[in-house]
């Protein structure tokens, strides 16, 4: 009975419940994180769609060089509030700026935000959660009603008394920048430490990490080998999609006049210099507005696609 | 299903080894507890209470008993996966209970599990040869880096896997290979103990027979002990040298496979005898089946005495007052019962 012919003759007189359609296995089809996800998101347009403005808006914040050669610094206030021409495509602005270029270079700062204070929460919350989780008792206890405490801050209030009670480094943007992400990150940890906890805690209950303790397997084999991979899904889902908000933070942040300041050019200073002009030359803040939502659509839009390739309910 | 064409290896000479594993007293007490901020105990749910055992060389061991009697607790004793309120567990001579750090790790080695359910026993996101190769990583010191693929190769073949599939992942194959795959995991260390925990159960009837042979094959071929825990009748006869039927805990009725089947001594294993269906169509309906009465008793509020008076038909007040030890009965076996076999009782009184 232990002939591999009769076995594989058998397979087909199989059908357990539960038996998934293995029968006509697909040699080498991967089950990576990636490879399943790949199988869904390469016949999305939206996912593509996403990706392609995604990737235009990075390039955008790397070099700004590459979409305009005007500077953004450079201002005559007699061109102050100019409408839209073959010169200055998007106008000019309050102080006589090319709105153009200012969006262009706006990119890198509203990037820049997003990306640093994504970072911090994903490190931060998957930390805590990854470490609640695996190793419950009084450890999850107290790590979860930390997480409260700080859930139950409203990040907009939270971040304004933050960023309000420290000063803001006079002439450094990455510095100015980097404040405000963490203001951002601070807040914005407990759900990925949710997400991650609740994750780590469905994984840890399952038999392949019962017989890789039976193994005699060490803490950190076990997270390395079988919690992360199994428990990344959402957390990834919920990172994505949390950084389009973050980006969104960031400019309603500048626009209340405390988030990034001049003279760093971001989309949230522009629409804030704009908006009392909104009457009479509403070009100043169209133009930074449409790309902002642009970007966080792409990154909601994304984040939403991805998590439906990883919804362990298709697999 | 597994008939009984096919016998069981035949019993090793069980006298003169050494038992592989020697259990005494094994208990586990899951506690309950209440309160809002301060949690009281306020009792334990007594999954496993004062189990003895001993596993030889070579043997295989069936545990049978209803669900809840802590056939699973037991099976996670063993490996280590529970820590036992209470008893001693001896391992080739050697205590794992209490033992911890590369003392413990060294143990687990002679020690393995096979899961019930292969759906869940294999981590979706390592290939085949990841799955079965991770023992050899856990122990690097098993078998030498350049030899692992051969190993796992090896491995495969010898559990009736083909060894050009090591790249696959777990989801690409049917329930049987899956638990397949789990055995050659067990089998990666050479343990001496092969604890299978319902192997079985989740598989569709036409495989099951060909995992139970696929066990006894590795037995005859690797002298490998195994205890077998399902609660599938049939099944632990084909496959069992020696039986243990618990009851809420406990032992109730320990030995030889002829002994409890042709004779079971216990009214539980009676009773659980007369359960297995009857494959004539005439002879349907007319058999002596024995209905136990009732549910099992809450395994958090054990009866006093013995347990199974609640449900026992030849229960009598000296029941509910000493509770019976394993002892040798007429068939041979030996059973927890003050009236084991045919010793009649007196009818008038009932628990």
């Amino acid at each position: 009975m232990s002939e591999p012919d009769n076995v594989a003759a058998l397979e087909k007189v199989e059908g357990a419940p539960g038996t998934p359609s293995s029968a006509v296995p697909e040699v080498g089809r991967s089950r990576t994180l990636g490879g399943d996800a790949w199988e869904t998101l390469r016949g999305s347009w939206v996912f593509w769609g996403s990706l392609i403005l995604i990737g235009v808006l990075v390039v955008m914040a790397i070099w700004p060089g590459l979409f305009t050669s005007v500077d953004p610094r450079a201002c005559d206030a007699a061109r102050s509030r100019q409408e839209p021409s073959g010169a200055a495509w998007f106008g000019y602005d309050v102080q006589g700026c090319d709105v153009y270029a200012r969006t262009m270079y706006g990119a890198r700062a509203s990037m820049m935000v997003g990306g640093l204070s994504t970072l911090m929460a994903l490190l931060l919350g998957a930390g805590m959660g990854i470490y609640a989780g695996f190793y419950g008792g009084w450890i999850d206890i107290l790590l979860s009603r930390v997480t409260d405490i700080f859930i139950g801050i409203p990040i907009l209030l939270g971040s304004i008394i933050i960023l309000s009670s420290i000063p803001t480094p006079p002439d450094s943007d990455f510095l100015n920048v980097l404040k405000v992400s963490l203001a951002i990150a601070v807040l914005a940890w407990p759900s990925t430490a949710r997400v991650a906890r609740s994750a780590v805690i469905q994984v840890k209950q399952a038999d392949f990490v019962a017989a890789s303790r039976a193994l005699g397997a060490s803490r950190g084999w076990m997270i390395r080998k079988h919690i992360l991979p199994n428990a990344a899904a959402p957390v990834i889902v919920i990172t994505t999609i949390s950084l389009g908000g973050y980006i969104g933070a960031e400019a309603t942040l500048s626009f209340l006049g405390i988030g990034l300041q001049p003279p760093v050019v971001s989309w949230g200073i522009a629409i804030n210099d704009a908006a009392a002009y909104i009457r009479n030359t509403p070009h100043m803040l169209f133009f930074p507005a449409i790309f902002l939502s642009l970007t966080v659509l792409a990154f909601i839009a994304l984040g939403d696609v991805v998590r439906e390739a990883l919804d362990p309910k298709a697999m | 299903m597994a008939s009984a064409e096919t016998p069981a290896a035949p019993a090793p000479d069980t006298a003169a080894a050494d038992p592989i594993m020697n259990v005494k007293g094994l208990v586990k007490h899951f506690p309950l507890r209440s309160g809002v901020v301060i949690k009281r105990q306020v009792g334990a749910v007594q999954a496993v209470d004062g189990v003895d055992l001993q596993v030889r060389p070579g043997e295989t061991i069936g545990v049978v008993g209803e669900s809840g009697c802590g056939k699973s607790t037991l099976a996670k004793l063993l490996i280590g996966l529970e820590t036992p309120t209470a008893g001693s567990i001896s391992l080739t001579g050697r205590e794992m209970v209490g033992a911890s750090g590369g003392k413990l790790k060294a143990m687990r080695r002679d020690v393995q599990m096979i899961f019930q359910d292969p759906y869940t026993s294999l981590n979706p996101r390592m290939t085949v040869g990841d799955i079965i190769a991770e023992p050899l990583e856990i122990h690097p010191d098993a078998v030498p880096k350049a030899q692992r693929t051969e190993r796992v190769r090896e491995l495969m073949s010898l559990v009736g896997l083909s060894p050009e599939h090591i790249d696959r992942y777990a989801h690409q194959f049917s329930g049987g290979q899956r638990q397949r795959i789990g055995i050659a995991r067990g089998l990666a260390l050479n343990p001496k103990l092969l604890i299978c925990d319902e192997p079985v159960s989740a598989l569709d009837v036409s495989v099951q027979a060909q995992v139970i042979n696929l066990l006894q094959d590795l037995q005859n071929r690797l002298g490998i002990s195994l205890i077998f825990i399902a609660h599938d009748l049939s099944v632990v006869r084909h496959i069992s040298h020696r039986v243990a039927v618990m009851y809420l805990g406990r032992i109730v009725e320990l030995g030889d496979k002829e002994q409890v089947y042709n004779n079971p001594q216990h009214p539980y294993t009676k009773a659980l005898l007369s359960a297995v269906p009857n494959p004539d169509p005439a002879m349907r309906g007319k058999g002596n089946q024995i209905v136990l009465e009732g549910d099992p008793p809450s395994p958090a509020n054990p009866p006093s005495g013995c347990r199974f008076r609640t449900r026992c038909w030849k229960a009598q007040a000296k029941c509910a007052e000493v509770d019976p030890g394993l002892e040798l009965t007429s068939s041979g076996a030996r059973a927890a019962c003050h009236f084991p076999g045919d010793t009649p009782s007196q009818p008038e009184v009932a628990a």
